[in-house]
């Protein structure tokens, strides 16, 4: 069965006075241990459905099944509890954190919230974090504008799997890194994939990222899937004409391509 | 202490913070000093100032020494007008918190409440609740901080609508964060720094609506204070003017040098933030 199941889900917002679809009737699943990358040009509304599965925002209409239960019936400290399986890395890893927090605090809210460890434990769980995301544990003391990018961005990956998830969203999570970095983040999500077994929701613009890491891969277009299949033979052959445009205008890949 | 440099580059600021550390002195002293009761006869009654060098200042109307009263009179404006303002501030920040955060039926309720204290003048509600509930000095400060809390509520809320945009704070929901820690401690600390900013204004008011209610005669009764002061003066200040005009002048300057000072504070913070 699927981890992850939205069907027929649907956000308007309205520009001026007209109302318009940022998601509109949009259906697609996510299998344990998968990822299923989200392409799209700009306003398409790949975060409109990142927020919606992590309900951040409300849907206008569908319905989303994660774990095999309905995850929009779940309100208050249900759905505070179910949030411990379902976690996010944003694209701007300082704005995703308190201006004030240290890297030890980042870590230990989700550790003290879902009960995980008790007090006098948790200092050695962050310390285990940071190593498991390839940081040193005597980074936990900084101050999270204290450190580099591309560090900050592996304190988001421990956060996030620091209550165990089963999904996690990330939304342009690779995209303010520079490359070399971005190589190594990949590598870390990759890993971290195959040792646990967690699904991503991989929303990028970027299809060579695409093919590297995801499985499947949907294109959307103004709220709609334009196609959806295999990451690496939609990519080589796209059939709408979104996707088309999607792949001329990653000049690495074609490069690449035969 | 780089920011401690830049406070003390403005003359202003200088001015301000002297007259507060002299009013912080005679407030800590005025028990060391003045060890008796303040409001006990010393002296023969309407003594002039600087004319018997054990009363500097003279007496008053009964015989009181008038720079005993000045000292503990001191103490009360500190105390009631810091104590007001750090309520008003409290009550303020966290209504408007409670308000931004919250958003829709609650954030509807709360701002209505706090249009209709904004519309009622702060003395009259302050008049009319000493009058009702007795004078004391925590009905005094509690009377100053009722009509002083709206202004750092709609400060807080405007910011608080700002900071809960953020991806931080959507990051606060996902780890699955109880709304109410997220309000007060993921939000409330970032919007402080403007709320802190009306802080001189307020504790300047509250220094001058406590005198006011003192020169009214709804004062604390067992605490001397510069407006009860200048109350009593005011029935001999034909021939005995300065049992007015001292009290008088220390209100103006505590009121002035309160200003000065905290605009020193927020101009430092301002030029600190525009550089960064
Ligand atoms: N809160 C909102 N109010 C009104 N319109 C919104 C809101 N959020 C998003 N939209 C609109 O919905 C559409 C989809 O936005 P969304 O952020 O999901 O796009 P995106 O695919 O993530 O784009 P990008 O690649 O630029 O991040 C856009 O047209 C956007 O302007
Ligand atoms: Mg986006």
């Amino acid at each position: 069965m699927s981890l992850l199941a939205v069907s027929n889900l649907a956000k308007r917002y309205h520009r001026g006075s007209k109302p318009f679809a940022a998601v509109d009737d949009l259906s697609f699943e996510i299998n344990p241990a998968e990822t299923l990358a989200l392409a799209g040009p700009s306003g398409s509304g790949k975060s409109t459905i990142a927020r919606l599965v992590l309900r951040l925002i409300e849907p206008d209409a569908g319905r989303i099944d994660f774990e095999g239960g309905d995850f929009l019936a779940l309100s208050g400290a249900a759905l505070r509890a179910r949030r411990a399986r379902l976690q996010m890395v944003f694209q701007d890893p300082l704005a995703a954190f308190n201006p004030r927090a240290t890297v030890a605090r980042v870590l230990d809210d989700p550790l003290r919230i879902h009960n995980i460890a008790s007090r006098a434990e948790r200092p050695r769980r962050i310390a285990a974090l940071l190593e498991r995301v390839g940081l040193d544990a005597s980074l936990a003391t900084r101050a999270i504008h204290e450190i580099s990018g591309g560090q900050r961005q592996r304190v988001a990956i421990a956060r996030a799997i620091a209550t165990k998830p089963s999904l996690i969203v990330l939304d342009e999570a690779v995209s303010a890194l520079d490359v070399s970095v971005r190589g190594q983040i990949l590598e870390l999500l990759l890993d971290l994939q195959r040792q646990e077994r967690i699904a991503y929701l991989f929303i990028s613009h970027d299809l060579g990222v695409i093919s590297a890491v995801a499985h499947r891969v949907v294109i959307l277009d103004a709220g709609r899937i334009a196609e959806s299949g295999d990451a690496r033979a939609v990519i080589a052959n796209p059939q709408s004409a979104i996707g088309k445009a999607l792949v001329d205008a990653a000049p690495r890949l074609n490069r690449n391509r035969p | 202490m780089n920011r401690l440099h830049r406070f003390f580059r403005t003359p202003e600021a200088i001015a301000g913070a002297l007259i507060l550390a002299l009013l912080i002195a005679m407030a800590l002293a005025a028990p060391l000093l003045f060890s008796g009761d303040p409001q006990a006869i010393a002296g023969p009654a309407l003594l002039p100032p600087f004319h018997d060098w054990s009363l500097p200042l003279g007496t008053d109307r009964l015989g009181r020494d008038v720079l005993a009263e000045l000292f503990h009179g001191a103490r009360t404006s500190l105390a009631v007008g810091l104590a007001a303002a750090a309520a008003a501030l409290l009550i303020g920040a966290v209504i408007g918190t409670l308000a931004g955060f919250a958003g829709g039926l609650v954030d509807e309720v709360l701002m209505r409440i706090t249009d209709a204290f904004q519309t009622v003048p702060s003395f009259l509600l302050a008049l009319a609740f000493v009058s009702i509930v007795g004078p004391s000095l925590g009905v005094v400060v509690a009377a100053i901080a009722l009509g002083a809390w709206t202004g750092p509520a709609r400060v807080a809320r405007a910011e608080v609508l700002s900071i809960r945009e953020r991806d931080y704070v959507a990051g606060a929901r996902v780890i699955g964060m109880h709304p109410l820690e997220i309000a007060f401690r993921e939000v409330l600390p970032n919007a402080l720094p403007p709320v802190l900013a009306l802080s001189s204004v307020i504790v300047a008011a509250a220094i001058l609506t406590e005198a006011a209610l003192s020169f009214l005669g709804l004062g604390d009764p067992n605490r001397v204070t510069w407006g009860g002061m200048i109350a009593e003066g005011r029935t001999v200040l034909r021939t005995a003017p300065f049992l007015s005009i001292i009290p008088g002048v220390s209100l103006v300057l505590t009121v002035l040098g309160v200003y000065l000072a905290g605009e020193g504070v927020v101009e430092s913070t301002a030029v600190r933030r525009s550089l960064s």
